[in-house]
């Protein structure tokens, strides 16, 4: 079943976000990576709404979601998404974060211990190691992303054939290409050009209780960075999905949403 | 009608397979290909072929600024102006410009620029570029979404140190300065005329117009690829209610002259070759940074000069099919003159940047472009737009009032 966003409104109508819900139970509050929501309530997300409501909301930036001028850096997100709790009476839930998202769920975890019961961190940007970089990925061109984003290009599940699918005339290209400029220029503002922007300074902060997924083939960010959340962050725990790349939730759903559901209970 | 002598300074000892071996001129080129003992040689050979450019009568000598980039030596113009300041009288110093969304406090440009027009005697051309992609955001690591945002306020400082005679704070979003007092400010007044070289995005030509500055279209595509831009940026102009004085616009041509068009092929070819073949060669994920340009310039679809969509409509091409699309205006004096006399007029340009030092070309055949250029093509143009003034040039003192540069080259004591 396809679930349609809704527009909510955030700030008396500064931002006004469309939100993903869907399924009964503890709130999970999902924060997306950079490439954005155009794909909907992907499989990952069903599957955790048959356990969980899950609040998935677009970034403002990010999908043609207005609201990007009035935020300058990751301090203002998590400001936002402060507001966001508010706008819709949030004020005790799971957080999961994706990569970017998995940044902002850091810093929101951070800033906010008071809010978030239990933390789900899945491949996440926000540290640096000289000796290991993460990929830069704004100057990858559109046909490299699947070796970087996934572990085995050769075999992938039907949401990540869709993603990568060649578009079918020049129409849909350019709307792609258009989208991708769109997301990529909106994540150039939390992270260019180096994704190092304090979190070290306040990760100590988190009190939730953290999961740190990641895939053992992430050519993006390198899964060394798994153990560096994971000996920063003081109540967490590693776990490494082998055979899975960047999108781990796309490429291997079923061993992501085990380890997520056997984690928040 | 205005001729600049405009020079990039290329690296001119790209090897022949640079462009197998190397993914990009530009942000990541191996420093392994420098070598400063040349280098010494080749900034004093260019330095000399910008201060002949001037003796032969060009209106003005052209720098501008890039940064890891082996086509373009001139991290600071600045510094190739000051040295031309003092070896030159006349051209006015067009320095192409600073990217002053680069510069914290940005102050410092107007500060130098300030400096640049006073040791000169008003001769200073300012230009204020946003800067390219790969300058600003890889190079200088200026975040892509950000970065205009940071040129416009960094243009309303410059411009207050310029204007302002009292001391003043600017609280601005990327500067704020509590006491902002430069020494010295300019001696054109109000402020030298300011030039904004640009690649075609729109709102270029929407602030280019609404503060009457002069829009120079950088192109190395020549002037009939140039010809859609140009003419967008026209309408737009009119749309504003612009005027339609030829001085407001200018655009970068590569020329070449000789005695014949079968001499220009023979003198030249291998220097457009190794122009376009090696300095233009940028690895397409430099090209445009998500969020460098506007989404709406995005959705108008101008795409960047450089990357694979650019070298590919360059594949393969020949002398004579750079001369015949316009890539370059070859050939012998009447030849250049009438092909320039279709770009002046095409174009509706006042100001005329002739690229003449192309790629790896020496210096003998640059200053012998140069004469040629100015002793038999320039004078055929030089009226064409004789009914229009230029209110976007120098206004130098006159020479009663210039000061002497000493010429002391003996030791006073031994």
């Amino acid at each position: 079943m396809a679930i349609e966003p809704e527009t909510i409104s955030v700030r008396d109508g500064m931002f006004k976000p469309r939100v993903y819900r869907a399924g009964k139970g503890e709130p999970l509050l999902w924060l997306h990576g950079a490439g954005g929501m155009a794909q909907g309530f992907t499989p990952d997300l069903e599957a955790l709404a048959e356990r969980y409501e899950v609040i998935a909301p677009v970034h403002p930036g990010w999908d043609d979601t207005p609201g990007l001028e009035h935020l300058d850096d990751v301090h203002d997100m998590v400001v936002y998404y402060q507001d966001f709790c508010d706008a819709i009476g949030l004020t005790s839930f799971y957080l999961a974060g994706h990569s970017l998202g998995g940044m902002f769920a850091a810093e929101l975890a951070a800033a906010r211990p008071d809010m978030v019961r239990k933390l789900v961190l899945v491949a996440p940007v926000g540290l640096w190691m000289d000796e290991t970089p993460v990929t830069d990925m704004f100057i990858l061109l559109p046909q490299e992303l699947p070796q970087y984003l996934v572990a085995d290009p050769s075999n992938l599940p039907p949401a990540l054939q869709e993603l990568f699918r060649p578009p079918a005339d020049a129409d849909e290209m350019a709307e792609r290409m258009y989208r991708q400029i769109a997301n990529f220029a909106a994540t150039g503002k939390f992270i260019w050009p180096i994704p190092d922007k304090g979190l070290k300074k306040r990760i100590h902060r988190i009190k939730a209780p953290t999961l740190i997924l990641w895939g053992d083939g992430d050519r993006l960010v390198p899964p060394a960075y798994g153990e560096l959340f994971h000996r920063l962050i003081p109540n967490s725990q590693l776990a490494v999905i082998p055979g899975a790349g960047h999108l781990l939730p796309l490429e291997k759903t079923e061993e992501y949403v085990r380890e997520v559901t056997a984690f928040l209970g | 009608m205005k001729f600049h002598w405009f020079h990039l300074m290329p690296w001119p000892y790209l090897p022949d397979d640079f462009q197998q071996k190397h993914r990009s001129v530009w942000v990541d080129v191996d420093y392994n290909l420098f070598d400063p003992e040349k280098g010494h040689h080749v900034y004093n050979e260019y330095l000399d072929e910008l201060e002949y450019a001037e003796k032969c009568g060009f209106d003005g000598i052209c720098c501008n600024e890039h940064h890891s980039n082996a086509y373009g030596l001139m991290p600071s113009p600045n510094l190739i102006a000051a040295a031309l300041a003092r070896r030159t009288e006349r051209a006015a110093l067009v320095v192409l410009g600073n990217s002053i969304a680069l510069y914290n406090p940005p102050i410092r440009v107007a500060e130098e620029f300030a400096m640049l027009d006073i040791i000169s005697g008003g001769r200073l051309v300012a230009g204020f570029p946003v800067g390219t992609s790969m300058d600003t955001n890889f190079a200088y690591g200026v975040t892509p979404a950000t970065l205009r945002e940071r040129y416009y306020e960094a243009h309303d400082l410059i411009l207050q140190c310029w204007t302002r005679k009292d001391t003043f704070h600017f609280n601005g979003k990327y500067t704020q300065v509590r006491y902002v007092n430069p020494w010295p400010r300019p001696l054109q007044q109000p402020h030298p005329p300011i030039w904004i070289p640009g690649g075609g995005s729109l709102e270029t030509w929407d602030w280019t117009t609404e503060k009457n500055y002069v829009y120079c279209y950088l192109s190395y595509f020549g002037y009939i690829r140039g010809k859609t831009v140009m003419d967008s940026f026209w309408r737009r102009v009119e749309e504003l209610g612009g005027d339609d004085n030829p001085f407001r616009a200018g655009f970068l041509q590569l020329v070449c002259v000789a005695d014949s068009d079968a001499e220009a092929e023979r003198l030249y070819a291998e220097h457009v070759d190794y122009f376009y073949n090696r300095c233009l060669h940028v690895y397409t994920g430099f090209a445009d940074a998500p969020g460098y340009r506007t989404l709406k310039t995005v959705r108008a679809g101008i795409r960047a000069q450089v990357g694979a969509a650019a070298s590919a409509l360059r594949q393969n091409l020949t002398w004579k099919d750079f001369v015949e699309q316009g890539y370059v205006v070859a050939g012998s004096p009447d030849s250049v003159a009438q092909q320039l006399e279709e770009v002046i007029k095409g174009l509706r340009v006042g100001q005329l940047m002739c690229l003449m030092q192309i790629g790896n070309m020496p210096k003998e055949k640059v200053l012998y472009n140069t004469k040629l250029f100015a002793e038999k093509v320039m004078p055929k143009l030089r009226n064409i737009w004789s009914g229009y003034e230029d209110h976007w040039f120098i206004k130098p003192l006159p020479p009663e009032k210039r000061a002497k540069v000493g010429d002391i080259r003996e030791p006073v004591i031994a």
